[in-house]
């Protein structure tokens, strides 16, 4: 997968008891699996194997499915992310305003591809489809924050503003 | 809640709590205003308005989407009706000194159509509102999402309440067919049709489900309805559950979609508080809840077989039809699924009637539809017309026009599945059968517009990118088929084109469509064919002169500096990302084609025009 998947896990004690939370609530619900395992990418942000291995053992369902599923739906991730995840919305109203051209340039300046992640954990970039706010297109996300209406040389203070942060 | 007495009577209390007020503020809260910060202009009215001590003379409602994204955020300040748009923080404490205390509205930050010469004239009355009705949206940007009490002062729950005191579950159906109702996903399927079929199968246990997997890219209006409205739809499940004899539903939305997700759980909550949601509704016998799923970013699960997989916790893959749904669906027992645009329209038909719904549209095409206006254009927003509205009407009056003087070239409808709608054919009425003759598709009403900067075979290129990414790879045709298109458009836009190339896109892409097991890959085709069909001078440009009109192929364009324009300031050369631009101060400069990625960033940034593409 990406340049991250070396990371070993470093799942804690906390996050281990709200995985179990979350599949105590869930478990006997039908469809149980997403559920948990969208709670799961919550708590860890991402699906390591270890984690696929407590959700399969807690529902009691074959690790494959759990597999299964989380190479199936694109929000599920098998690699961590950065700590500034940077989203670059590739939907045909962003795309037809340029959005193509901000994505490379971030690949450019950042040094990695889609589904990368930069050495030192802290960013991470990926093209996603559709955010929803077409009338900001060109956008991107940066965790939660969403940058709109961007020209190219935008990429490069964004990207200074966060390299700024800790 | 028991009975109709209990909701008029919150309805007259909300609306005389409404009234009370010296000033109802709308401040729109959805993803587009949020996104440009409208959040801060709350925290900054509320801080402003405790400032000047009328904080308890003001009400502010943090509303769902007024449409208008492009000016966002946006504020409409109420009993008069005025629009101020593209907000900052820092306009308010004028708006709340000079407007609220003083009485005078502030002109500069009022969207500027609504002001002429001093005079301010109703929102209601600038091109981009006045074509529109509103009938799925009648309460976004109206209502806050977050309070149930102020959805049921615009008539809430009080169709529910009608179809459950006064009407069998066929004469529901029997409104529903005679209003003319089609499905609002894409399929344009007669809603009643669906609901009969639903009704007559055998079953002990059966569901209502709510499709809110809006996942054609550039497409919101299920997630404005959602965000705006969220109890028109929950009211539409229940009577649905009703007629068709269902007590448990699902709404399946997407988890991109994080303010829609909240305000239907909120929505949920309320519903089931006030009695509305779980057994013995209204003391009318009938026992209904429902349950949100989150999709996890798969979008093939808009199709019906596997959305409702993935209700069950599966991987998202389409299971053949028949049986349909309405037989055999989630968990194997009889399903309806609609829409959530259908669903919204469904409270308003059985208050108003058969007639007022049918009163509107074609004689195919019944009622509005909503629009995600995106592109190039310059208002990108949210609309909702009356079907047989002319796309001319959509895009140079409502759209207002594209922007930068430049061309209308072609409209896109239908996302993925649709197909790109040339400027020749700008007088096409919006319905079901005028798009699909014209080789396009209703969709579910993402609309793009695209001008003479951007290439068609690059677009039918870049839909076919989506569609391989998401094809769920149960099916060959579906799987293999649209990589195989997708490598022949890669080699015309590299410029290793033949013009055989062309048959072999036809060709290929008639058996995709044929044999495709689900939607996605049976409509996978319809980008290519109708751009062949409409564009196909640029796919040949393309092969046989090796150059892109629109000059968005790179493989196809070089960058050149005009010596004599040139002044040698070297703002090019430090643009360049690759070094590629050389040259001594104040002398001209060049590019060495062979390190050149073609950017752009060089053009871009030259002041005296001296760098052209070719």
């Amino acid at each position: 997968m990406s340049n991250c998947s070396c990371i070993p896990f470093k799942g804690t004690k906390e996050q281990q008891k709200k995985l179990e939370a979350a599949i105590e609530k869930y478990k006997d619900q039908s469809g149980a699996l997403m559920p948990v395992m969208q709670a799961a990418q919550d708590i860890y942000g991402y699906l390591p194997i270890e984690v696929q291995k407590m959700i399969a053992s807690g529902l009691n369902v074959p690790l494959e499915q759990v597999y299964g599923i989380s190479t199936f739906y694109a929000q599920f991730s098998l690699s961590p992310k950065g700590k500034y995840a940077i989203s670059v919305c590739l939907g045909t109203a962003c795309y037809v305003k340029g959005s193509g051209k901000i994505f490379e340039r971030l690949k450019t300046v950042l040094g990695i591809d889609d589904g990368g992640c930069t050495p030192d954990g802290k960013f991470s970039l990926e093209s996603c489809r559709c955010i929803g706010a077409c009338g900001l297109a060109p956008v991107l996300t940066v965790n939660e924050e969403v940058y709109g209406r961007l020209t190219e040389d935008d990429v490069d203070k964004i990207i200074e503003k966060y390299k700024a942060l800790d | 809640m028991k009975n109709v007495a209990e909701l008029i009577k919150i309805k007259e209390e909300t609306l005389k709590n409404m009234k009370s007020y010296k000033y109802n503020i709308r401040v729109c809260g959805g993803t587009g205003c949020t996104s440009s910060g409208s959040m801060k202009i709350i925290d900054e009215l509320e801080a402003q308005l405790e400032k000047a001590g009328i904080r308890d003379e003001v009400n502010i409602v943090q509303t769902g989407c007024f449409g208008l994204c492009a000016l966002g955020p946006i504020m409409i300040v109420y009993p008069d009706g005025y629009f101020y748009s593209r907000l900052e923080p820092e306009h308010i404490e004028e708006i709340v000194k000079e407007h609220l205390v003083g009485g005078k509205p502030v002109l500069k930050y009022l969207y500027a159509e609504t002001v002429n010469d001093g005079e301010i004239s109703a929102y209601t009355d600038t091109v981009f509102y006045r074509h529109q009705h509103r009938s799925a949206l009648r309460n976004c940007g109206v209502i806050s999402p977050a309070s149930i009490e102020q959805y049921i002062a615009m008539d809430g729950y009080m169709a529910l309440a009608k179809v459950l005191d006064e009407m069998t579950p066929n004469e529901v159906i029997s409104t529903l067919e005679k209003s003319g109702l089609r499905g609002r996903g894409g399929g344009g399927f007669p809603t009643a049709r669906k609901w009969v079929f639903t009704k007559n199968a055998k079953g002990d246990k059966k569901y209502v489900c709510c499709n809110a997997d809006e996942g054609d890219p550039g497409a919101f209006m299920d997630r404005s309805v959602l965000e705006g409205d969220p109890h028109s739809v929950i009211e539409a499940m229940l009577i649905a559950g009703y007629t068709v004899g269902a007590d448990e539903g699902y709404i399946y939305v997407r988890a991109e979609y994080p303010i829609a997700v909240e305000h239907l759980t909120t929505a949920i909550k309320q519903a089931r508080e006030y009695g509305l949601l779980g057994k013995n509704i209204l003391n009318s016998g009938f026992d209904f809840d429902l349950d949100l799923r989150l999709g996890a970013g798969a979008f093939v699960c808009g199709e019906e077989t596997a959305l409702m997989r993935s209700i069950e916790g599966k991987r998202g893959e389409p299971i053949p039809r028949p049986p349909f749904p309405a037989i055999k669906g989630l968990m194997g027992k009889p399903t309806l699924e609609n829409n959530v645009e259908t669903f919204a329209n469904i409270p308003q038909i059985i208050l108003n009637g058969a007639d007022w719904f049918s009163s509107m549209g074609t004689e195919d095409s019944k009622g509005t539809k909503v629009f995600a206006l995106g592109g190039k254009i310059n208002h990108t927003g949210l609309i909702e017309v009356p079907m047989g509205t002319t796309l001319r009407q959509v895009i140079e009056e409502i759209g207002g026009g594209i922007p930068n003087g430049k061309k209308f070239k072609a409209a896109q409808t239908g996302g993925p599945s649709g197909g790109c709608i040339p400027a020749s054919l700008i007088d096409t009425k919006i319905d079901y059968k005028s798009l699909t003759d014209i080789g396009s598709m209703m969709g579910s009403g993402g609309l793009i517009v695209m001008d003479e900067d951007t290439c068609m075979v690059d677009m039918a290129k870049f839909f076919l990118e989506f569609t391989i990414a998401e094809s769920c790879g149960k099916c060959t045709p579906c799987r293999i088929g649209t990589k195989r298109l997708y490598e022949i458009l890669e080699k015309i836009t590299s410029g290793r084109g033949e013009i055989e190339d062309l048959d072999r896109l036809e060709e290929l892409a008639s058996h995709i469509k044929e044999i495709s097991l689900c939607g996605l890959g049976q409509t996978a085709p319809n980008p290519v064919l109708s751009t062949l069909r409409y564009f196909r001078d640029e796919y040949e440009a393309h092969i046989l002169e090796k150059r892109c009109p629109a000059g968005v192929c790179k493989a196809l364009l070089s960058y050149e500096i005009d010596a004599d324009k040139c002044r040698g300031c070297t703002l090019c050369a430090r643009k360049c990302p690759v070094g590629a631009i050389s040259g001594e101060v104040k002398k001209p400069h060049t590019i060495d084609k062979s390190k050149c990625i073609k950017c752009g960033a060089c053009m871009e940034g030259c002041k005296f025009g001296a760098i052209s593409k070719k």
